[in-house]
């Protein structure tokens, strides 16, 4: 597999300080672009990808062979009309799709990162992404766009950004982790962690991964991300290629069946210490504290137009956080508008084909566009 | 256009920041924009207004004025517009007192209650009315709190704000109300429209 030839990667010679104190230098940053930049350079939309995906927003992902993804919303004539506008995704640091992280060789071990990486946050990331501005020439974006963790990083953007984009949507996620959120992401790195072939973070030396504890923070996360009663009128209790329940602990059930499934399609795709590192940088997410406990504050400076959606069936960051930044937004008298999308396919709508979602979004951006 | 909205319009000065309570598909919004130049922001409780509204390009928020104007700090407005719906809500005292918090100034317009086909249709029927401005039965009508011009100048000397402004649309026609000619808007006029101040 030729991976590196499919992937961009700018190499930022800018240092990085981190909020952990350490600074990185001449770090690789891949990014993905759909649409071309226009004269002008105001027709820039920067899409900040959620936990576990990358910067192939759409179309064939040329490392998986799958569609990118967001690829519902994203496309020529799409929500993020690719005709009109110019899309930008990077691939986070801490992850693994070409941006600096754990499987990275250490120079100086001349082995992977693993647990020696820094720890990263929000905020890191998003410093790390605005380089691709000066890279293109973008003065100012027109949008920043993203659903869940994505739209912490829209969150976290225009606050160090205030001027830096017209338009923002932030959908489907919080200013700040809340205990549940940081609760299950503390299951799947225990999973992961639990995991013999997971070696103090040091697998790749050993040349294993660690599948199953990676499948099993895969699964449990997948549930997070659905709503009870879509999950139900999916799944309800039937039976997985078999009549009758086989007293054993096979996948009886379909809904044992597809959660096997996805845990094992991830491990091949996902990295285990991304996945740590990343749930981390979503866990230390509290965009109030950096201001005193004023989340106002962090808008301060802006004039973006923002736009809120949230959905009724997501319980992961449910419509109620949402409105709390519409809330510190309208405290201040910034322009916001907000919607809350009827689905019953949980925290996923915003990845899925909802189409009030996907008609909101478009209408949103090709209206503002015009101003 | 419908002629409240002329009215509204009037009523209002340029270049000043507004709030639409209830606003909505945002016609009203749509116009005031364009003929007087404002900043104005929308609150509606329909998930399918709210999106209309955002295929036009305004700024609105899906959500309910008996709870959602909370978040706005005090005159976060210079005019906030309630539109034929004081009716509708739980409790119209502490709605009122909320738009005189967020706004410096509320614009109000009720459908008159008081008006003669309603008393007729009542008195002849004996039936709850039903009429062209209120198209509902009365298990089925959002109008829980109706009221008559009279009750609503009657309203402003018990919870105490002002009436600026008072006007009276009938037949196509916009007179003024005063207190010489109150019961007499009270039975012909369809609409009252009030500016109000704390």
């Amino acid at each position: 597999m030729n991976v590196k030839e499919n992937i961009k990667t700018l190499i930022v010679n800018k240092p990085l300080k981190l909020d952990c104190g350490q600074t990185i230098n001449e770090f690789p940053l891949a990014y993905e672009t759909y649409g071309s930049l226009n004269k002008d350079k105001n027709n820039a939309i920067l899409v900040f990808h959620a936990l576990t995906g990358d910067q192939f927003v759409t179309g064939k992902n040329p490392i998986t062979n799958k569609d990118g993804w967001w690829s519902y919303a994203v496309g020529p004539n799409k929500s993020i009309d690719t005709n009109k506008y110019f899309v930008i995704c990077a691939n986070v640091i801490g992850g693994c799709m070409g941006s600096f992280g754990p499987s990275h060789k250490n120079p100086k071990t001349n082995k992977s990162y693993g647990t020696d990486f820094p720890v990263i946050t929000i905020n890191d990331i998003v410093n790390a992404q605005v380089n691709l501005l000066d890279h293109f020439g973008i003065r100012k974006l027109f949008s920043v766009v993203g659903g869940s963790m994505g739209g912490m990083q829209v969150l976290q953007f225009v606050s160090n950004f205030p001027d830096k984009t017209k338009t923002a949507v932030p959908i489907a996620c919080t200013a700040s982790h809340s205990a549940q959120n940081i609760a299950f992401n503390e299951l799947g790195r225990q999973a992961i962690t639990a995991d013999h072939n997971w070696s103090k973070g040091e697998y790749s030396s050993n040349n294993t991964i660690p599948d199953k504890g990676l499948a099993v923070a895969r699964m449990a996360a997948h549930i997070t991300y659905l709503s009870k009663k879509g999950l139900q009128e999916k799944f309800g209790r039937k039976l997985q290629e078999r009549d009758d329940l086989k007293f054993g602990f096979d996948a009886d059930f379909q809904i044992e069946s597809y959660l096997r499934y996805q845990g094992s399609v991830f491990v091949d795709r996902f990295d285990a210490n991304s996945y740590l590192y990343i749930t981390r940088a979503m866990d230390y997410f509290d965009l109030a504290k950096q201001f005193k406990g004023n989340l106002s504050n962090a808008f301060i400076k802006t004039n973006a137009k923002f736009f809120v959606i949230s959905f009724t069936s997501d319980w992961l960051y449910p419509t109620q956080e949402n409105k709390d930044i519409v809330i510190a937004l309208n405290a201040i008298g910034a322009n916001v508008g907000f919607v809350e999308i009827e689905s019953d396919k949980g925290h996923d709508s915003f990845l899925l084909d909802v189409p009030d979602f996907l008609s909101a979004l478009k209408n949103f951006l090709d209206q503002s566009y015009k101003e | 256009m419908k002629l409240e909205f002329k009215i509204i319009a009037d009523l209002l000065e340029e270049n000043t920041r507004i709030l639409d309570v209830g606003c909505d598909d945002g016609t009203l919004m749509e116009f005031l924009k364009k003929n007087k130049n404002v900043d104005i922001r929308g609150i509606e409780i329909s998930k399918k207004k709210v999106q209309v509204c955002i295929s036009k390009g305004l700024t609105v928020l899906e959500g309910n004025a008996e709870f959602d104007l909370k978040q706005f700090p005090e005159n976060s407005f210079d005019y906030v517009v309630l539109g034929q719906t004081l009716q509708a809500f739980v409790n119209p005292e502490i709605v009122i007192k909320e738009l005189l918090r967020v706004g410096k100034k509320a614009i109000v317009t009720i459908p008159n209650f008081g008006h003669w086909r309603v008393r007729l249709n009542l008195l002849t029927k004996g039936t709850m009315p039903v009429t062209k401005t209120l198209p509902n039965d009365w298990y089925n009508t959002p109008n829980i709190h109706m009221c008559t011009i009279k009750d609503f100048v009657k309203f402003s000397k018990t919870i105490n704000f002002k009436i600026y402004k008072s006007l009276a649309l009938m037949n196509k026609n916009v007179s003024n109300i005063n207190n010489s000619n109150l019961s007499f808007k009270n039975l012909f006029a369809e609409l009252g429209i009030f500016l109000i101040e704390k």
